[in-house]
């Protein structure tokens, strides 16, 4: 097995996904397979170094050119399908930037990508979710080079650095970009959130609110048991067409997967989409004012209360049980 | 300006999926269809650009048996000008098939811009577009919660996970809709006794040279284990001593 591992990074180092997906390579190369990590981008000589260092990694490809500079899926998913021929399976996280790159590179290299693998039961046999996962597929691949996204939240992400050397970074020309015309799209502006709090994806307590929440200004409800928790802030979809918070809060089936520690759910009703964004969390705690809420369904520990009284209640035992573990 | 728009029947979103006791698949006897809710968004997005002015016509694309006949019937009575129908009776359509279908009608029709839904709910790929789009060489603008068109470019704001980002994609090109796009309208009594008489013509595969031989075998589906509810608690100050015993919070 030779598989190719398509790592994100913000030119200086990789994101926190890499390691889960490492995982999953793991799994897929067993004995004497090889991983590759494909480093792509401009003047991210620092991303490729890191790159180096993550466990199991044999070798960092790295592809720099103007033309890679602003991440468009047209001339990545070109420099993908070129550098995807000597793999068996291609890898990548799955989010947004794996929806911009994989399919297209995978149509490219006429293969039938697979999207948000759940699980690897053997090289070419693999289970992924149907209908916001209320149901789940086991499909085997008939392609030659499998491309493959994977939901981090179902491999453990591995730990530690790699071996005493690091891998060799080998600098690549990718004649599929140097050869392109890449005037099809062109970068215009980022509107990103400012995250003060961890990454949804990757944080280990998700607070989120839903329209029970009521406006953008209550959210500061949950913000600031957030901050006591060190979580990620999410919202149902209701609350982001509503305005209360910008999209990449949105957690469910078209929204961001996640399966932290803690979940709580606070104004959530529960609809199917949003229960399939969260309901492999460890943990999930509702607070909701209506008893017949769904979302107590697939909750661990449910509190029928107003979340206007309920949560700055939760803030101040927090804070008195915080201060006083702090004291012990 | 012509825009072509791919349209897929789905089970109905408020219809709750049941799988078949023999593994084979999810029941789809008997069982509500609709179109695909982010379909909607994008022939919504479609004639919205005709009635500004921007565009002269569209087209609506499906593939599939009946049901694919179906869907077109309702894009035009929302108010598409033509359908076509790929007919590819009732065998699976995985995304490389579908986008290849898609990039040979494009070669066909030459539209400007072809708009999709990021992806359909029932097999949740998101893939279609992007394949549709490599397949061209043309650019592609996904996960879009606007879209403006400016002369022969169009500004593109897509969904990502860090938020909001702006490219602008020159047509010809492909884009797809995310849910916030815009509110996709109802077709009225008399628009779908119109849309009787509007022009459908049909397809198959092998009249577009495209070889829909799925790619992935499904072995089986299956229910996914059912999260049980658990308790409910008293007070604020209960969860938070559970939490804690449980080492939940520290």
């Amino acid at each position: 097995m030779s598989i190719l591992i398509v790592v994100e990074h913000d030119n200086r180092a990789v994101r926190d996904n890499t390691r889960a997906v490492i995982t999953a390579a793991k799994q897929l190369a067993g004995e004497g397979g090889r991983i590759t990590a494909l480093v792509l981008g401009d003047a991210c000589e620092a991303a490729a170094q890191d790159a180096a260092t993550l466990p199991g990694v044999s070798e960092v490809r790295l592809v720099q050119h103007g033309a890679l500079a602003d991440r468009l899926g047209e001339p990545c998913a070109a420099v993908i399908a070129e550098q995807a021929r000597e793999a068996s399976h291609v890898l990548m996280a799955a989010g947004a930037q794996a929806r911009e790159w994989l399919p297209r590179a995978a149509a490219l290299a006429d293969a039938q990508m697979l999207s948000d693998v759940l699980q690897i039961e053997s090289p070419s046999v693999f289970v992924r979710p149907l209908y916001a996962g209320n149901a789940l597929a086991t499909v085997e691949s008939n392609d030659a080079i499998k491309f493959l996204s994977v939901r981090i939240t179902q491999f453990a992400p591995c730990e530690g650095a790699g071996s005493a050397n690091a891998a060799a970074v080998v600098a690549v020309n990718s004649e599929a970009v140097a050869s392109g015309d890449w005037s099809q799209s062109a970068f215009v502006e980022a509107r990103e959130s400012d995250l003060t709090r961890p990454e949804l994806t990757t944080a280990k307590i998700v607070i989120s609110g839903g329209r029970g929440v009521g406006s953008a200004e209550n959210f500061q409800l949950l913000e600031r048991v957030a901050d006591l928790l060190n979580a990620a802030v999410g919202a149902s979809r209701a609350a982001v067409d509503a305005g209360y918070v910008p999209n990449d809060y949105q957690v469910g089936q078209t929204g961001k997967i996640v399966a932290p520690d803690l979940y709580l759910a606070v104004g959530i009703s529960g609809a199917i989409q949003h229960i399939a964004g969260m309901k492999d969390s460890k943990c999930i705690v509702a607070i909701n004012k209506d008893a017949d809420a769904p979302i107590f369904e697939v909750s661990d520990y449910g509190l029928v209360a107003d979340l206007f009284e309920a949560m700055p209640a939760l803030e101040q035992e927090l804070k008195t049980a915080l201060a006083k573990n702090a004291g012990e | 300006m012509k825009i072509l728009v791919t349209i897929k029947s789905v089970i109905d979103p408020y219809v709750k999926v049941r799988v078949r006791a023999d593994g084979s698949g999810v029941e789809t006897d008997g069982v509500k269809m609709a179109m695909n809710p982010f379909c909607e968004n994008a022939l919504e997005e479609a004639l919205r650009w005709r009635e500004a002015g921007a565009a002269s016509e569209v087209v609506v694309l499906s593939a599939g048996g009946a049901q694919a006949v179906d869907v077109l019937r309702t894009g035009l009575a929302l108010g598409a000008d033509r359908a076509i129908h790929v007919n590819t009776q009732d065998a699976p359509l995985q995304p490389l098939a579908a986008a290849k279908l898609i990039a040979a009608v494009a070669k066909r029709e030459e539209p400007k811009v072809v708009w999709m839904g990021k992806q359909s709910i029932d097999g949740d790929y998101n893939q279609t577009g992007q394949m549709a789009a490599g397949l061209l060489g043309w650019g592609q603008g996904l996960f879009l919660s606007a879209a403006k068109l400016e002369g022969d470019a169009v500004l593109c704001e897509s969904e990502v996970d860090s938020g909001i980002r702006v490219l602008r994609v020159k047509t010809p090109c492909i884009l797809t809709a995310d849910l916030r796009l815009n509110e996709a309208r109802y077709a009225t009594l008399p628009n779908i006794m119109k849309a009787k008489r509007k022009p459908l013509e049909t397809l198959t595969a092998d009249e577009l040279g495209v070889d829909i031989t799925p790619r992935l075998t499904v072995r089986t589906v299956a229910t996914p284990p059912v999260r049980s509810g658990g308790q409910k608690v008293g007070s604020v100050g209960e969860l938070v001593q559970i939490l804690q015993s449980k080492k939940i919070i520290s």
